[in-house]
């Protein structure tokens, strides 16, 4: 028999091995448009992460998280590329859109403190429309944003001057950009998970959960319940900044699109789907509300070649059918999220 | 996001003659009335909200879908008797009584598969399946009448006069009337009546209701149809103002009224139509000044964030809304 300790050693060394194949195996079998998606949802993960902060430990509902990924985004966009000439590195950008999103963070947070529940939803949702219709239109008079076209022909991400897009040779084989990519933005989802974890271990992750049950009781424990969401929204907001940042130079383009209402609806319905304030339920969240939908895309349409001999319904719009109907089954079969944190699920149950 | 509400704001000529002063009157006069007969529709779709709300305390997300829905199925009806030679008053008065009834249906129906089932469950629980209702039902539209804007056949004379130098068209007129009607019945029905008496009974406290022999569950379900049924007048009307309507539709219009609906208080009836009257009356006059305000550095594109920046502000200063009471720290 394993003890404890080696049994958790050896646990963190097979997501290691997975998470180091996991592009390999999903490339060599399904193709490299698939490990573009295995991108998109590590970003999604970083998100949903960070919004989870805010949702899920600190029990504020936010419908505009996607403003700071938009911020991150942005800030990428206009420290490297032609738009202003300027071509700032990677390490020097990413810091700081942490820090401009999490001021943004305090932004939005300061003036919605007193707020409770579904009204500081509606104001968040109209904070995301704000900064969104401020990237639309801040093209004139002075050309900012460069409005609805977007800004492109974003620097790459590079790391010490090399550009990952291009793909790096070792031992005479090339890993392709994509899957150096992945990796970088695993590594930094590793940080973030640990900075979270952390996080909910301590002082101040006890204080937001305090905060989530009962706020008068927090106060009265004499948390300071002002500094403590602030800081929840900083935080939340500056994962999203780092997210955005790297969105940006890994499609080396951005426009305002990007950053509508639907997409902050999509990473809360990451967070809630997995499981509100259980970091893992979060992760997987992501990871299935990122890949859903591709698969509903690649499918869609052969399904019904096979079911009726032709194609009946537009496959972009039964994608979406099929989302919603699988948002709506999830929630009314698994309430608490696919995968709830066993501990709040024994206070629930303790209450009842 | 196709903005389909931005480019019909824009200020209409004003009649020529007179001052620059009066003229500049006459502006304001029309944007105060462009304004109000926007905003009698967000009240209408904002009732909605707020009723939904005050009675299980969930935002009902899909609610603006509704409304699409409303339109749709009543251009569906339009358009085929349009040249059956009956009068336009009578087929708009058919379509409505459609759209009127599949929402009807529709808000039912959401309510049992959607929510009923959630009742007690997580707080974020029913917003997630209202998500998922909406794409559903937004997804089924576009299946149903396919992504291309309808143009709503003119059913009613065209008219328009000149009030105080303002244009006027019949239409807006009709359209301010059925609203300030409808809102007057609902409110009539919600404060006279023994279904309203259960209504509000079952919104101050569900289990008490329960006890005191209210049936909370065809209450709330009626709550449902009723603000679909709202919801569906609304459709008709905003579809009618603009002259088209598109599966997309629901979305920004949902948005704006539940807005409204914050903005005057969420969970009350008054505060829902006062917060739609003055976000469409805020819409009006800023996007028409927005540009004179900031020396023309801010265009009209920006008329979403002054609606929002409005209600920001209000809620900084009155956490519960306008008209919304002051609920105790522990509610």
């Amino acid at each position: 028999m394993m003890d404890a300790r080696r049994k958790a050693n050896l646990g963190a060394l097979l997501i290691a091995a997975a998470l180091v194949l996991a592009p390999v195996v999903v490339g060599m079998s399904f193709g490299n448009a698939w490990v573009r998606i295995l991108d998109f949802a590590v970003l999604y993960v970083m998100l949903a992460l960070g919004l989870n902060i805010v949702v899920g430990f600190a029990g504020l509902l936010d419908l505009g998280y996607i403003a700071f990924y938009a911020v991150g985004a942005y800030l990428y966009a206009l420290l490297a590329s032609p738009h202003f000439g300027l071509h700032w590195p990677i390490w020097a950008i990413l810091p700081l859109g942490a820090l401009v999103a999490g001021l943004f963070g305090v932004l939005l947070g300061a003036p919605t403190l007193r707020l409770r529940g579904d009204y500081l939803a509606i104001v968040t949702l109209g904070f995301g429309e704000i900064i969104r219709i401020f990237l639309n239109n801040l093209n004139a008079p002075i050309n900012i944003t460069n409005g609805p076209k977007g800004i492109a022909r974003i620097d790459s991400l590079a790391i010490a001057g090399k550009p990952l897009a291009k793909g790096i040779e070792v031992f005479g084989f090339t890993i392709p950009g994509l899957y150096l990519y992945y990796y970088l933005f695993v590594a930094l989802a590793l940080g973030i998970v640990f900075v979270t974890i952390r996080l909910q271990d301590s002082r101040i992750g006890r204080a937001w959960v305090a905060i989530r049950e009962d706020e008068v009781a927090a106060k009265a424990c004499g948390i300071d319940t002002r500094n403590v969401k602030l800081l929840a929204f900083a935080m939340g907001a500056s994962f999203g900044g780092v997210a955005g940042g790297l969105f940006a130079g890994f499609q080396e383009f951005v426009s305002p699109e990007s950053f509508g209402l639907m997409e902050s609806i999509m990473v809360l319905c990451m967070v809630v789907i997995g499981g509100m304030g259980h970091i893992p339920g979060v992760i997987f969240g992501g990871v299935l509300l990122a890949v859903l939908p591709e698969v509903f895309r690649h499918t869609a349409a052969p399904m019904q070649q096979w079911a009726f001999g032709k194609v009946v319904l537009d496959p972009e719009s039964l994608r979406m059918l099929l989302f919603g109907i699988a948002l709506i089954a999830v929630m009314l079969y698994r309430p608490a999220g696919l995968w709830p944190d066993p501990r709040h699920r024994r206070e629930l149950a303790a209450r009842r | 996001m196709p903005f389909f509400f931005s480019s019909s704001l824009a200020p209409q000529a004003a009649p020529s003659g007179g001052g620059v002063y009066h003229r500049a009157v006459d502006i304001l006069l029309q944007q105060i009335f462009n304004g109000l007969t926007l905003g009698s529709i967000y009240a209408l779709v904002a009732l909605g909200y707020t009723m939904v709300y005050g009675i299980m305390g969930l935002i009902n997300f899909a609610h603006g879908e509704v409304v699409m829905v409303g339109a749709l199925s009543a251009v569906a009806v339009m358009k085929p008797l349009a040249d059956s030679g009956l009068p336009g008053p009578v087929i708009l008065l058919i379509a409505l009584l459609v759209a009127v009834v599949v929402c009807m249906c529709l808000g039912f129906s959401i309510e049992r598969i959607a929510y009923r089932p959630l009742r007690g469950a997580p707080r974020l629980a029913p917003l997630i399946t209202a998500i998922g209702v909406s794409i559903v039902l937004q997804q089924l539209a576009m299946l149903a009448w396919g992504r291309n804007y309808h143009a709503v056949p003119t059913l009613l004379p065209a008219g328009s006069h000149e009030v105080f130098g303002a244009q006027v068209t019949e239409l807006q007129v009709i359209i301010l009337v059925v609203a300030a009607v409808t809102m007057a019945g609902l409110m009539l029905l919600v404060n006279r009546t023994r279904l309203g008496r259960a209504m509000r009974a079952t919104a101050e406290n569900p289990a008490i209701a329960g006890l005191m022999g209210v049936d909370v569950n065809r209450i709330i379900a009626t709550t449902f149809v009723i603000g679909s049924a709202l919801a569906a007048l609304a459709g008709v009307l905003v579809s009618a103002n603009y002259g088209i309507a598109h599966y997309h539709m629901g979305f920004m219009l949902g948005l704006k009224a539940f807005t409204a609906a914050v903005l005057g208080g969420i969970g009350n009836l008054p505060g829902a139509m006062l917060g739609g009257v003055l976000l469409g009356l805020i819409e009006a006059l800023g996007a028409g000044y927005i540009g004179d305000l900031t020396g023309g550095f801010l265009g009209s594109h920006y008329q979403d964030v002054f609606a929002f920046f409005v209600l920001i502000v209000v809620l900084v200063f009155r956490p519960s809304g306008l008209m919304g009471e002051k609920v105790s720290e522990r509610a």
